[in-house]
């Protein structure tokens, strides 16, 4: 994991996972953009032989744990959008940046009907729109990560 | 050198592995609650993530606490002089009537209030977690939070403790869905349960008979009956009660009174012995009065 810079996509993950937890103010909070999901689905593209699905679990596991829900939830809904990134990788790197971004929103809504779903399972909860108001900030923040992401990787060399 | 074939096992199988250990995770934490010790663990692990993440909001209080100009801080000070008089004249009418109220119950053979610990716990996160209602506070084990101990702030109850870790730890809400506090409503007595709707702003009571005397505006106080809240602190007021005579039971909502969305400094209570429930023999009620009285010259231990 050390060798080629990968260090550093491990940082970018920590960070990712630093800023899904920051306080924001209430009427904010509902619209965070699902910082883990989106630096995932980026070095998946990218480096799909570096970051896979037992990342995305890994990840989704330690978000459990930050956001005190039963643990497994985040770290399933994580490993199946990842999963589906994955297996489509080829197709999605040829595309343009703003279907790139639509295929992200896709996935981030599917992240959270699958946390919704577990949640439903396990709590009872009930359903309200605004647990969907992250895919839109997600769709809007994707160009600008991509961007700076695939910076730092070239600037870094990781391979 | 990028391989064009990936080596290890295919995406699929990886899938199911990973969706397996979650099913797992999710039946042993959920169903059989075996991981209470492990997420303290877990949760001491990641406070180092958590403090990271509440320096940018602490670097902006102390930008703004520190960039005051000397008269706003006069102008403070003159109100906290104000405040404090009128403080101390309460508590010195409060310490009168603690002693009288003591008094009077080992009169009556009732049994007698413990002292009440207090400590003081600052908000370090919030989760964004639409599904529970949490926050992270910056005191755990080591200072002395046990599990299910009340929090409150200044002005009502906020939540009980739900994980401990070494240096921090975790607060149900109120507002969250799974939780519900025993009150009664300060006006005339009336027992009701309290539980979480997951909305910041309203708390359900669910099977109120249409007989109850119960309006708009009533200040609903804990009851003491869970044994996990003290008596008398209240907790919301009533904000809606509808008049639908069709409906079995009548349908009443209210506010929390604690600013639950703005909240930062917290207070942790705890008891120094657990609360006797049946009334002392003639012996211990003995016992009991100087224990009281020994009791009445030491202050409210605020500790920070």
């Amino acid at each position: 994991m050390f060798a080629h810079n990968s260090v550093i996509i491990l940082l970018t993950l920590l960070i990712a996972l630093m800023a899904s937890i920051m306080p924001l103010p209430l009427s904010v909070d509902a619209f965070r953009p699902d910082w883990v999901l989106i630096v995932l689905m980026y070095w998946c593209m990218a480096l799909p032989g570096r970051v896979n699905i037992i990342t995305a679990w890994v990840m989704g596991f330690l978000l459990d744990v930050l956001l005190g829900s039963v643990l497994g939830v985040h770290a399933a809904a994580m490993a199946v959008a990842v999963y589906i990134m994955a297996e489509n990788f080829q197709k999605i790197r040829n595309f343009s940046i703003w279907q790139q971004a639509l295929i992200t929103g896709v996935l981030a809504a599917l992240y959270h009907l699958v946390v919704f779903w577990l949640q439903r399972f396990l709590i009872d909860a009930t359903f309200l729109p605004s647990y969907l108001y992250p895919v839109i900030t997600t769709i809007i923040l994707w160009p600008w990560v991509f961007y700076l992401l695939r910076k730092v990787r070239r600037h870094f060399s990781i391979k | 050198m990028n391989p064009i074939f990936n080596h290890g096992p295919s995406p699929q199988h990886r899938l199911v592995l990973v969706l397996f250990c979650s099913a797992l995770l999710i039946f042993f934490d959920h169903k059989m609650a075996s991981f209470e010790s492990l997420r303290g663990y877990l949760q001491s692990l990641v406070s180092p993530l958590q403090y990271l993440a509440n320096t940018p909001k602490q670097a902006m209080t102390w930008a703004s606490e520190n960039i005051t100009t000397r008269r706003q801080l006069m102008a403070e000070n003159q109100q906290y002089r104000l405040n404090e008089l009128q403080f101390h004249e309460q508590a010195m009418q409060l310490d009168i009537i603690k002693q009288e109220n003591e008094r009077l119950r080992s009169l009556l053979a009732s049994p007698l209030r413990s002292e009440i610990k207090k400590m003081v716990a600052e908000i370090l996160a919030v989760d964004s977690d639409p599904y529970s209602h949490q926050v992270v506070i910056n005191r755990g084990a080591g200072d002395g939070v046990y599990e299910g101990q009340p929090v409150l702030d200044a002005l009502g109850i906020v939540g009980q403790i739900l994980h401990v870790g070494q240096t921090n730890s975790r607060v149900l809400l109120i507002t969250d869905i799974s939780h519900a506090v025993p009150v009664r409503v300060q006006r005339n007595g009336l027992r009701l349960l309290a539980s979480g709707s997951g909305q910041i702003d309203r708390l359900n009571h669910n099977f109120v008979p249409q007989s109850a005397d119960i309006q708009t505006g009533d200040i609903l106080v804990t009851s003491g009956l869970g044994g996990k809240y003290p008596e008398g602190y209240p907790v919301s007021e009533v904000s809606f009660v509808s008049t639908d005579d069709s409906r079995e039971f009548v349908r009443v909502y209210s506010t929390p009174i604690a600013q639950i969305d703005r909240l930062r400094y917290l207070l942790l209570l705890s008891e120094k012995e657990p609360v006797r429930i049946f009334a002392p023999k003639n012996q211990q009620l003995k016992d009991d009065i100087k224990k009281s009285q020994s009791l009445k010259n030491k202050d409210v231990k605020v500790v920070d």
